[in-house]
């Protein structure tokens, strides 16, 4: 599921109480920018690489092809913010940052790269945009944060573009698994079957399945969490004009 | 010796709950919770937090009221814990889980395996003896829990056996499965290879059997004092000279012998996740032991010798 979630929550807090808190240190601070700079940059280069693959030919159909190395290449290096949570340097949760982006990961590795069959479908790039938006926004926040110098453009839109990314993406990465489900069957891809000498089995197309299950619990909470931040984020700039 | 009044308040928003008067100053945390149960039923003891600070640490049942830094009127902050359950109820639910599950499968009832299995014993003398030490480790677990174990506190949250009870009786499925399977595949190095896990099961049963008898014995029923565990003639508590949580040392021994004996990637897993958490208690227990005792033995480690 999109990342926009839980990384919010946890920084929102931090923008006003960097004063209370003991933040990284300026070591720390110095890694953290030119990491977020180099995300933001390197989702840009997906976004430009996406349009223009699109003027070049014309329709929407296949763009994946245009853009599958950097995808992969960013989106996996995302694993870093796991190692950035269990060090201390961001005041995260590692559980909950290693949940979003294993399930980024799982669906760039173990769906799309894996089930050739399904990259050249839509809902592919229903889901690279929804996550190449969010991801410029989210990392320029970051890195804007950390100069503690945070435009409120950029605090309003990571606070409201989720709106209508995050529900984009979780429907682009349902059709994409739902898609790649025949052919997991077919192939019996990942799967181990009895007998055997490990006495195990494994059955992927269950397994993706149940994947797609979990989308049912989980999405409404991740997302009327986020609402609620939004209001409590955004909301309190209201009030201060209101009082003016 | 003077009377003392009591006030309780609400830790969340500081309202009036209950106001005691004539209270002595002898008088435990528990007789003021037992006053407290009489006048709200809802609120038995074994719910009840109180503090002497709305954000502070509960006081504990045997704290005297004489003895804490109040006056002759005391100010209690009140938090309701949630329905509690014991900790002896939640144990026996959770092993008698397993118990059964194991054998619902060893005996292939209905509906698990293809229906031309049912009721069929497997042809391997391994998944037999696979099914004794598993259904032997939960009995003894059973009866220590009836017999051996003293909890020094008597409840948890009620919602505790529910996150219990699914994580054993989900791993007792997962390993039942695969071990009673039709298509099971006894171990790699035969005889050799049972036999020596066998070993190392039975040895590290004896052992945490040991270890649980002597934590019993370290006090008299009914104290609340805390003590150094020792070793002792037995040589199975040798180990208490390297180890803090030996109890756990010998249940991780024991869940690799099984592993071992039935080369099953389920019981691996529950083995390693098991390892894990007992790990982070053992570590917790170690830390409350050197808190506690200035005198507490440098070489132990938490639950491994010198690695853990």
């Amino acid at each position: 599921m999109s990342a926009p979630a839980m990384g919010t929550t946890k920084t929102a807090p931090n923008d006003g109480s960097h004063k209370k808190k003991k933040g990284p240190g300026t070591l720390a601070t110095a890694y953290l920018v030119i990491y977020n700079v180099v995300m933001t940059a390197g989702w840009l280069v997906i976004a430009v690489g996406l349009v223009r693959a699109y003027l070049a030919r014309g329709s929407y159909h296949g763009l994946y092809y245009s853009i599958e190395k950097p995808l992969k290449f960013f989106q996996t290096g995302a694993l870093l913010e796991i190692l950035h949570c269990a060090v201390g340097i961001v005041p995260s949760s590692v559980v909950l940052t290693g949940f979003q982006v294993m399930s980024r990961v799982f669906l760039t590795w173990a769906v799309t790269h894996s089930v050739r069959e399904v990259q050249s479908e839509d809902s592919v790039l229903l889901f690279v945009v929804a996550w190449t938006i969010t991801e410029i926004i989210r990392y320029s926040f970051y890195t804007f944060s950390l100069l503690n110098h945070l435009p409120y453009l950029i605090k309003w839109a990571r606070y409201t573009f989720f709106i209508v990314l995050y529900p984009m993406g979780v429907t682009g990465e349902l059709l994409t698994i739902y898609a790649a489900l025949p052919y997991v069957q077919k192939t019996g891809l990942y799967s181990v079957t009895l007998p055997n000498k490990y006495n195990f089995s494994f059955d992927y197309y269950t397994f993706l399945i149940l994947t797609m299950v979990s989308y049912i619990p989980l999405f409404p909470q991740l997302y009327f969490h986020m609402l609620r931040q939004r209001k409590k984020v955004l909301g309190h700039v209201e009030e201060y004009t209101k009082v003016e | 010796m003077r009377q003392c009044e009591v006030e309780i308040l609400d830790a969340k928003n500081k309202e009036k709950l209950l106001l005691l008067d004539k209270v002595e100053p002898s008088a435990t945390i528990l007789d003021i919770k037992s006053m407290f149960h009489k006048s709200n039923q809802r609120w038995y003891p074994a719910r009840q937090s109180l503090c002497l600070d709305p954000k502070g640490k509960p006081l504990k049942d045997e704290d005297v009221l004489h003895q804490l830094p109040v006056g002759t009127t005391a100010t209690f902050y009140f938090r309701d814990l949630g329905s509690q359950i014991s900790w002896r109820t939640v144990f026996l639910t959770e092993c008698i889980g397993p118990l059964f599950i194991y054998l619902m499968f060893y005996f292939r009832v209905p509906f698990i395996y293809a229906p031309k299995y049912d009721f069929t014993t497997s042809k391997h003398w391994v998944v037999h003896l696979a099914c004794l030490c598993h259904s032997f480790h939960y009995v003894k677990r059973i009866l220590e829990t009836l017999f051996v174990h003293r909890f020094c506190q008597g409840t948890m949250p009620l919602r505790n056996i529910f996150k219990n009870c699914l994580y054993y009786w989900c791993f007792a499925v997962w390993m039942a499965y695969y071990i009673n399977h039709p298509l099971y595949t006894p171990p790699y190095y035969g005889e050799q290879q049972v036999k020596t896990a066998l070993g190392i099961f039975v040895f590290c049963q004896l052992g945490s059997f040991s270890i649980h008898i002597t934590l019993r014995n370290l006090k008299p029923p009914g104290s609340k004092t805390k003590k150094i565990p020792y070793p002792t003639k037995n040589p199975f508590t040798w180990i208490f000279a390297l180890v803090s949580c030996p109890n756990y040392t010998y249940e991780v021994g024991s869940w690799l012998g099984f592993t071992v004996m039935t080369q099953c990637v389920p019981v691996a897993f529950f083995t390693i996740v098991g390892f894990i958490q007992m790990t982070m208690w053992a570590k917790g227990k170690h830390r409350s032991y050197l808190r506690e005792f200035k005198e507490y033995p440098t070489l132990r480690s938490p639950i491994l010798p010198f690695v853990l």
